[in-house]
Parts: C-alpha cells; structure tokens; sequence
C-alpha cells in the first residue's frame, strides 16, 4: 500500500477528531469517546472504500454506510462534511435546537446519512435490509455498518448476525468498534461480550481482527471482505476510546460528555500538533 | 350474505394479487407464515417472501432498510408482537423516518381466543397510534381488509394494519362501498345516539342498533375503520345530532379508537363518550365465540353503553 495514500488517510482521520471535538464542544453535549475511537475507520470507509456520489446522495447504486451506533455522530457528520455533504459550519451548531445535525443521525434531513439510528442494534439490522434488497435487485453495491461492542449487547444485534448468514449476505461488512468501554465502565465488567471471533464464526460469518487505528490494517481488511463469497464479513476492529484527546483516552467518563473551553483547547491543540507531525502535503 | 371470512385471510388474498401486479412488494414475516396467511404471497412469489424466524425486531428493521432501497415490504406477525414486542423498532426505524413500510398485523384482540392472554393484543391501536406519521387502520370485514392494503401500497408513507383470526361476516359487499384512509364510513342514520365502531365490532354495532330501534332508540352507526387520521368531522357532526357517543372496539378502552373519539369529542362538542370495549383486563383463553360473549363484546354489550351514554345527556 502507497505510504501516500496512507498518510493522506491519517491526516483526514485527524480532521475527522477535530470536527468531532468541534461539534461536541459548542453543543456542550454529545459522545466524543465513542466517535474517537472510529474516526480511523471513518475515515478509509468515506475517503477510500466507498463508493459514493456527493453531488448524488441517493444515487441507487451507491455503497451504503449505516452509523448502527448513532450517539457517535459526530464522526459521521464530521467526514460527511469534509465531504461536502453539507457545509462544515453545520458542525457548530450539532445539537442546537432548529439546528441541521440532530443528537442522532436523521435520515430525511441530513444528506449523506443512509439510516437514522440512536435505538442501539436497529441501525445494523437496518442496514442487513439494504444488503438484501441488493440480492433482490441484482445489484453490486456494498452496505457497511458500525456497530458498538457495548451496543452488541443487544439482542437484536445477534438476530441480525443470524440473518445476515442465513441470507448470505457476502455483500455486507460489519464493523465493531471495540473500545471495550461503555457508561457504566469496562464492557468487561459490565457483560462480557468477549470473545467475538469465535462468536461470529460459529454465526456463519467470516471475521478479521485488526487493529482499529491502523489505516494499513483497516483498508486491508475492506479489501479481504470483499473477496469472500457466501457468507458476510465481521470486521473486529480494536480500538481505544477517545483515541486522539490524551485526557480522553480509554476513559469511560468520556462517553456521553462535552468538553469544557480548557479541554477543548487542548484537544485541539493536540490533534493540530499531531496533524502537522505528519508532515508530506497538506 | 356472504360467506364468513377472517380479515387476515383476505389479507393473504390481498397480498399475492398485489404481488402480480406490483414487483417492488416483499414480504416479510416471523416464523408465522401459515397463521399470518402471508403464506399465499409466499407461495406465488417464493423468492420476494423473507422469513425472518422468531425474531422480530430484527424483522422491523429490516423491513426499513429494504424500503429505502426501492422495495414496498409488508411485514407480519401477531399484533402482540409487532406493536408490542417490535414498538421500538417501529417507531425509531420506520416511523421517525417516515418509512414505507406497511405493518400488517394479525390475531389482534380478544378474538384470539383459545391461545390466551399472552397472545391476546388489546394494545396494538393505542400503541401504533402515538408513533407520529402512522396511520393505523381496523378493517371490519374481508372486503374493507382487502381493500385498506390497496390503499396502504398507494399510500407513501408507514402504516399499520390491524387484522383478526376470526371469520367475520361480509358487510361491505353493497355497490357504493369505497374506503378512503381517514375517512369514516356512515353505515346509517339515528338520531338519539352516535355508535363509532370499527373492526369486528362494526357488525355488532349494526345488530346494536336493530335492538335500540325496537326500543324506540334511533342510533347512527359509523365506521372509523382509520383510526389514525381520524375523521373527526364526520363523528362530531354526527354528536352534534344526537348528542350522545357510544364507541366500540375490540380493545382496552384506554387508548384505542374510544380515546381517540373521546379526544375529539371532547375538543369540538363535548358530550357524553362512553366506551365499549375490553375493560382494562388481560384476556382468556377460550374459543373465541365464548371469549366474546364473556367479554361482552357483541350488540348486546354496545346497547348497553348506548343507553348510558343517552342517560348521561344533560
């Protein structure tokens, strides 16, 4: 893989971190954590794997991304501006009332948002529908969803996987972001979700673990997914939560709230830092 | 008149002649195919037909991420299932974004009869009817069935669709009969109390009102077959006539059509609204016929609430 290429994705995962800092920040509410920890991921999925059409949101063959974990919108709306979905200003007024970018994603009046989501393990099963009709309709085009390891506590979440195989759905891609934290502590101590991989094997699926900050591992893993046929792909992507925001690292506490004006500027004083450490083109 | 047929029967028949006509249809159920009769659709179209096993909510959903991708699904299970066990799912991912998925729902009610109070839905109105943007329809005979999920396919937008186990008589087989979502049907004229009835009831409510007559009680019969958009008009113009309302249903009396016509009611010309209907219990098992009796859910108890209703008037 080109050192280019991959460098260029680390730059725009770190623009994602500030526009995640930036929209939780001025609505002094919202899941920084959480969006942290799947900017990576983010970031190669609109910036390389997806195949979309920002002049064309709705366009019917386009590749579908459902945010199954909505509370970690700000992520997705931060890359959906970068994309130019929607202008960038949209981010400071997140969560305003009257405002574009509600807490979770909205579907009908957010362009580039395929599903709304917010009731945790629908936005996945959702996003199995959109593979399926693929099926029905004879068309190649590849549905990704994102979905929590706290929120794979939910049942529905494993009704789907059960789906899923049981329609061999080969065209769908799970993600878990699996930052091993959720409100009330470790995912761990709260209900083990733990092991996954055997897990979803046993389910029918066909599963990679990477780790879920390295760009090289994440865009490798798009690609294995999509050689196998017959069954879909888990992507179990490691992560750490609130990765980029040195205070905010594998924090619980960092899952539902917003920084304060000295935390903020130190986010962004380091993400920028980071940023510019990159060095090549900007 | 006709033959007796369940409304979840012609429903199935409903389905599998829009399925020739209408390829975007695809159904969808949960390991209740045979009950549902969504099992004729099944048949002709085998490969548009989505069994979703006994796993509901992952149904719903689906269901929505089918709709935004050009596909029209019908989705069924039991009423106490789909609106109960699946509200979540309904609301958050088909209603809050204004889906087109259309929830057909059967072996609603008491009329369930045998399996019991676990299967028994006497809620699915009152909770399909808060989701913003639903309609929310209670066929009273095969012909109504029939034709609210040709007017349901139309109709862009989500939509729930109540339907019974029990073999009903035919009432709408007269030539003008036109079903129009949210507009109620005057079935006839009176003038001493307005009886609002919709699903199974709406027969009852015709044998109500021949047992009043012979009391010298004119009632008007009126089938608000939507309940959600509810033709207010239409019931409260009837009010303002007889002054006095008696609404029946083949549900709790908390939160169903009787709330709904007590709402309006009680906005635009108040009078009296009494409620006939399931009286906030669970139900029982029994054959159904019985269960009705029991319940009280029959002409009989509609002549009842009728007679209060019309004592109450000032």
């Amino acid at each position: 893989m080109e050192n280019d290429k991959i460098l260029a994705l680390q730059k725009t995962a770190l623009e994602i971190r500030l526009g995640i800092v930036e929209a939780v920040y001025n609505a002094k509410s919202g899941h920084p954590g959480g969006a942290l920890s799947s900017a990576d991921i983010l970031a190669c999925l609109y910036f390389s794997e997806l195949n979309i059409d920002v002049n064309n949101p709705k366009w019917e063959n386009r590749d579908r991304f459902v945010m199954s974990k909505g509370h970690s919108c700000p992520g997705l709306y931060s890359a959906l501006a970068l994309k130019g979905f929607f202008p960038a200003e949209e981010l400071k007024s997140f969560r305003h009332t009257g405002a574009l970018l509600q807490g979770h994603p909205d579907m009908k009046a957010i362009s580039g948002v395929d599903m709304s989501a917010g009731s945790l393990g629908q936005g996945f099963s959702c996003a199995c529908g959109m593979a399926l009709a693929a099926k029905l309709n004879g068309k190649d085009y590849r549905t990704y969803a994102l979905v929590g390891d706290g929120e794979s506590q939910e049942g529905q979440v494993w009704e789907a996987i059960m789906f899923a195989a049981h329609y061999k759905l080969d065209n769908l891609c799970l993600i878990i972001d699996n930052n091993g934290l959720q409100i009330d502590g470790r995912v761990s101590d709260v209900m083990n979700t733990m092991p996954y991989e055997s897990k979803l094997e046993a389910f029918g699926w066909n599963v990679i673990t990477i780790d879920g900050h390295n760009i090289e591992e994440i865009l490798c893993a798009f690609e294995s997914a999509k050689k196998v046929k017959g069954k879909p792909t888990a992507i179990v992507a490691k992560t750490i939560k609130g990765k980029g925001v040195s205070f905010m690292e594998d924090q619980a506490s960092w899952h539902g709230k917003a920084p304060n004006e000295e935390q903020y500027n130190q986010a962004m004083a380091e993400l920028t830092a980071y940023k510019n450490s990159l060095g090549g083109n900007n | 008149m006709a033959d007796k047929i369940a409304t979840r029967e012609a429903y199935g028949n409903a389905l599998a002649e829009l399925g020739e006509i209408n390829k975007d249809i695809v159904v969808l159920d949960a390991d209740l195919a045979e009950a549902t009769k969504t099992c004729i659709f099944k048949k002709k179209f085998p490969e548009r037909f989505i069994d979703c096993g006994i796993a509901e909510n992952n149904m719903f959903s689906v269901a929505a991420g089918l709709s935004t991708c050009g596909k029209i699904p019908f989705a069924s299970t039991f009423a106490m299932f789909a609106a109960g066990r699946s509200f979540d799912q309904v609301r958050n991912s088909i209603g809050y974004p204004h889906l087109n998925v259309k929830i057909c729902a059967t072996h609603a009610g008491i009329s369930v009869g045998e399996d019991g109070a676990t299967h028994q839905c006497n809620e699915d109105i009152a909770l399909m009817r808060t989701i913003p943007g639903m309609v929310v329809i209670n066929p009273s005979d095969g012909v109504e069935a029939r034709a609210a999920v040709m007017a349901a396919v139309e109709y862009q937008g989500p939509v729930y669709i109540r339907f019974g186990r029990l073999a009903l008589p035919i009432i709408n087989d007269n030539e003008g009969y036109k079903f129009e979502i949210g507009k109620a049907i005057k079935m006839a004229e009176g003038t001493d109390v307005t009886i609002v009835a919709n699903g199974m009831m709406v027969a009852e409510a015709l044998e109500a009102r021949k047992m009043l007559a012979e009391e010298g009680i004119s009632a008007s019969v009126i089938n608000a077959h939507t309940v959600k958009p509810l033709d207010a008009d239409t019931i409260v113009n009837d009010a303002k006539r007889t002054g006095a309302v008696v609404v029946s249903e083949e549900h709790n009396i908390i939160g169903g059509l009787c709330s709904a016509v007590a709402e309006a009611i009680g906005e635009s010309y108040p009078v009296p609204v009494v409620r006939h209907g399931v009286e906030d219990v669970f139900g029982k098992s029994g054959p159904a016929k019985e269960l009705i009796e029991y319940y009280g859910l029959n002409a009989k108890g509609i002549v009842e609430k009728a007679k209060k209703a019309i004592s109450l008037k000032k």
